[in-house]
C-alpha cells in the first residue's frame, strides 16, 4: 500500500516539475507488477531501477499525450499467487491500460490469461521460457528467449572462427540444460556445421574425462556446451588438463554466462564464447548514455534486466503516443507497430509478440577471468 | 585414446576405491551402514579449503583434515551408535539413526557454507600435466593412485598382520566374546571410527584437489557409487573395495570413451544389481552364518 502511495505521489511531483505542456494534467498510468521483496528482488529491483530511469527521460522529453507518464508498481514477491491479485488490482482498482512485468515466466503463466481476459496488454520484460506469449494475443515480450541467442553465437563463431566440426556435450538429467541443447542441435544444422559426437553427463557429475579425452580424438574446431555452472566449470578444466588446444574454444549456452565459472575454473574458461542479448561495455552512444545515467543515479552497474527494463519502457511510451489514448485496444495495436532503437539494438515485434531482432545479440569472450566483447 | 582413458579409469576408480575404505571398514568391523560416512568427505573438503584459505600448506591441511573428520565421526559414533549397540538394537535402527543423522549435517553444511561451488587456490598443487608419451597426467591423480595403493596395503596389513588387527577381527567377529577376551571394545569402536572419518575427509581433500568442485553435497553424490563398490567388492572387504572400485572405474570409462556417456552412469548400478543376483557376497566376501 504505501509503496504503491509513494509512486502516486513521486509521479505527481514529477507532473508538477515537468510542468509544461503537462501542467494540472492527471498522469497516464500503467501498471507493473514485479519481484520487489524476497529472495530474488534483485530482478525486480534492476527492472524497476530501469523503468525509473526511462521515466524520467520521457517525462523529461514532454510525458505521453501531454500528460506524464506514471507507474504504479505492485510486488509480487516472486509468488504466483501475489502476482494474480496484482494484476486483479490493477485492472480492476487502478483501470491501467497496460501491465509490465511480471519477472519470471512462471509468474507470467499465471497472470498472462488474466490480462487475456480482460483485454490489457501485459509486457513483459524478463520472461524467456517457451510458450510465453502463446498464452494469448494481449501477452508481449521484449527478452529474446535463449533460442534466439544461441543461434548468433554459433553463427558468429562460424564465421570468425571458421568453426566447421564441433563436438556437443550437455547435461541430460536437467530441463534447462536439456532445452538448450534442442536449440543447439538445430542451430548447428542449420548452419551446416558438422557435429562429431554428441556426448552427455549428469548434473551432479565432476569426472568429464572419459568424454573429454573421446572429443579430444576427433579434433573438432570447438565443443558446443549446454550445462550449468557446476558441471561447465568442471568440463573446462578437464579439457585443459586434458590438453585440448585452446584453440578449440568451448561455445556455452547461457548457463555459462555466469562470473562464476572464472572463480571455479580460472584461467581454464579463457576462450570461452557465450551470446548475451545485452553486454555492459557495449560500445554505442545509446548503451554508454545509459550506463553512465544509471550509474550516475544507482551508484551501481545496470545488468542485463535493467536495461530490458529501460528499453521497454521507452517502447510502451512510444505505444501509447502512437495509440493517441490511453486505451488497451489502441495501445495493443500501436505495440505491434513500434520500431525503437535502444540499448539492446534495434527492436520491432514479430507478429507473435515477440522480439524480432537479434542484431543487438552480442558475442562475449572469457579473457583473464572477465567477459569482454568478441571480435 | 586408449591409453588416456585407461588412466583416466585408473583416476576415477582409485577414487572410488579411497572413498569406498573407509566405508567398508565401518560395517566390517562395526556391523553397520553408517550413512553419515558421505557427509566427513564434504566436511573434509571444506576444513582443508579454509586451511589453504589462511596460508596453511596442503601437506599440512590433508592430515588436518583427515584427523579434524575422523575426531568427528568418533563424536557421531559415540552419540548416535554406541547408545544403540549398548541397547542391543536391530541392525535397521542404525540405518534409520544414521539416515536422519545425515539430513540434519547436510542441511546445516548447506545452511552454514551454501551450495556454491568453491575451490582450492590454485598455488596450493601444481595443476598442470605432465604428458608422458601422449598421456596427460597431473600430479593431483598420481596422488590419489598412489594414495589408493598404499593405504589398501596399510589397512590389510592393519587388519591381518598386527596385534591390534586381530583384536578388530575378533570384534567383527563376536563383539562380547572379544570383550571378554581382554578387548577393550570401546576404544577399537573409536580407532575404526577415527580411521574411517580420516579416510573419507581424506579422500574429500583429494577429491577437491583434482575437480575443484568443492561444495556440501559432494559426499552425498559420492555414496551411491560408494555403495555399488562396497557390494561388488564384498561387504566388509578392504582387497575388494580396491579392486571393484578400479572395475566401476574402468567401466564406466571405457563405456563413456567407447559405447555411449549416456549410459555410464549405468554401468555401476548394472554390476551392483549383477552382484547382487549371481554372488549376493561380492567378489571377496564370505557368505555369512549366523550360528546360534
Amino acid at each position: 500500500m504505501i509503496t504503491r502511495r509513494l509512486a502516486l505521489a513521486a509521479a505527481s511531483f514529477a507532473a508538477m516539475i515537468y510542468a509544461g505542456a503537462a501542467a494540472a494534467q492527471t498522469p497516464v498510468t500503467i501498471g507493473a507488477i514485479e519481484i520487489l521483496t524476497g529472495p530474488n528482488n534483485k530482478y525486480g529491483i534492476a527492472i524497476k531501477n530501469g523503468f525509473d530511469l526511462a521515466l524520467d527521460e520521457v517525462n523529461k522529453a514532454g510525458g505521453v499525450l501531454g500528460a506524464p507518464l506514471a507507474i504504479a508498481y505492485e510486488d509480487s514477491a516472486g509468488n504466483k499467487d501475489q502476482a494474480l491479485n496484482a494484476a486483479r488490482q490493477l485492472i480492476g482498482g487502478k483501470k491501467v491500460p497496460l501491465i509490465l512485468g511480471p519477472t519470471l515466466s512462471n509468474e507470467m503463466f499465471a497472470v498472462g490469461p488474466i490480462a487475456v481476459e480482460r483485454k490489457i496488454p501485459i509486457v513483459g520484460t524478463s520472461t524467456t521460457a517457451n510458450g510465453i506469449t502463446a498464452i494469448g494475443p494481449y501477452v508481449f515480450r521484449t527478452s529474446l528467449p535463449e533460442a534466439d541467442v544461441v543461434p548468433v553465437t554459433l553463427r558468429t563463431a562460424k564465421e570468425k572462427l571458421g568453426v566447421k566440426k564441433v563436438a556437443v556435450m550437455y547435461g541430460n538429467d536437467d530441463a534447462f540444460t536439456k532445452s538448450g541443447y534442442d536449440v543447439m542441435k538445430a542451430a548447428l544444422e542449420k548452419l551446416g556445421i558438422e557435429t562429431l559426437t554428441t556426448e552427455t553427463f549428469g548434473g551432479k557429475d565432476t569426472d568429464f574425462s572419459a568424454q573429454l579425452t573421446k572429443i579430444k580424438s576427433l579434433n573438432p574446431d570447438a565443443i558446443v556446451v549446454s550445462a550449468l555452472v557446476e558441471a561447465g566449470a568442471g568440463i573446462l578444466l578437464a579439457k585443459k588438463a586434458l590438453g585440448i588446444p585452446d584453440s578449440v574454444r568451448v561455445i556455452g549456452g547461457n548457463g555459462l554466462n555466469s562470473p562464476q565459472v572464472p572463480t571455479v575454473a580460472r584461467e581454464a574458461a579463457d576462450g570461452t564464447l557465450v551470446g548475451s542479448p545485452w553486454f555492459i561495455d557495449k560500445p554505442d552512444a545509446a548503451n554508454q548514455k545509459f550506463v553512465a545515467a544509471y550509474k550516475a543515479k544507482y551508484n551501481m552497474d545496470p545488468d542485463q534486466f535493467a536495461a530490458q527494463a529501460y528499453d521497454t519502457l521507452f517502447i510502451v511510451a512510444q505505444a501509447i503516443k502512437d495509440a493517441g489514448a490511453a486505451n488497451p485496444e489502441k495501445i495493443r495495436d500501436a505495440l505491434g507497430k513500434v520500431k525503437h532503437n535502444g540499448v539492446m539494438g534495434p527492436f520491432s515485434f514479430t507478429p507473435d509478440r515477440d522480439p524480432a531482432d537479434t542484431s543487438g545479440v552480442v558475442v562475449i569472450e572469457m579473457k583473464g577471468g572477465k567477459f569482454q566483447i568478441f571480435k | 585414446m586408449l591409453a588416456q582413458q585407461l588412466v583416466n579409469g585408473l583416476v576415477v576408480g582409485s577414487i572410488y576405491a579411497l572413498f569406498a575404505l573407509g566405508f567398508t571398514l565401518m560395517f566390517g568391523v562395526l556391523g553397520v551402514i553408517n550413512l553419515t560416512y558421505g557427509f566427513y568427505l564434504s566436511i573434509g573438503a571444506f576444513l582443508a579449503l579454509f586451511a589453504t584459505q589462511h596460508g596453511v600448506s596442503i601437506w599440512l591441511a590433508l592430515p588436518f583434515a583427515a584427523l579434524a573428520c575422523g575426531a568427528i565421526a568418533v563424536v557421531v559414533d559415540g552419540l548416535l551408535l554406541t547408545p544403540l549397540r549398548r541397547a542391543k538394537a536391530p541392525e535397521l535402527a542404525s540405518l534409520m539413526v544414521t539416515l536422519g543423522a545425515t539430513l540434519l549435517l547436510y542441511s546445516l553444511a548447506n545452511a552454514a557454507l551454501s551450495t556454491d561451488i568453491r575451490r582450492f587456490p590454485p598455488s596450493v598443487i601444481d595443476g598442470s600435466a605432465i604428458d608422458l608419451l601422449g598421456v596427460r597426467v597431473t600430479l593431483t591423480q598420481c596422488l590419489i593412485v598412489g594414495s589408493a595403493g598404499a593405504l589398501v596395503a596399510a589397512l590389510l596389513w592393519l587388519m591381518n598382520g598386527s596385534r591390534l588387527g586381530m583384536g578388530l577381527r575378533a570384534l567383527a567377529e563376536r563383539p562380547d566374546t572379544a570383550a571378554l577376551m581382554g578387548v577393550n571394545a570401546g576404544a577399537l569402536v573409536r580407532l575404526v571410527s577415527m580411521i574411517s572419518g580420516g579416510l573419507a575427509g581424506a579422500c574429500g581433500v583429494l577429491i577437491g584437489l583434482n575437480y575443484n568442485a568443492i561444495q556440501p553435497y559432494m559426499g552425498e553424490v559420492m555414496m551411491l557409487k560408494g555403495f555399488a563398490v562396497i557390494i561388488l567388492g564384498g561387504l566388509g572387504d578392504i582387497r575388494g573395495a580396491l579392486v571393484a572400485g578400479l572395475i566401476i572405474g574402468l567401466l564406466e570409462t571405457l563405456t563413456a570413451g567407447y559405447v555411449a556417456s549416456s549410459v555410464k552412469d549405468a554401468v555401476g548400478f548394472a554390476l551392483l544389481v549383477l552382484t547382487l543376483w549371481i554372488r549376493p557376497s561380492g567378489l571377496f566376501g564370505r557368505i555369512a552364518v549366523k550360528r546360534a
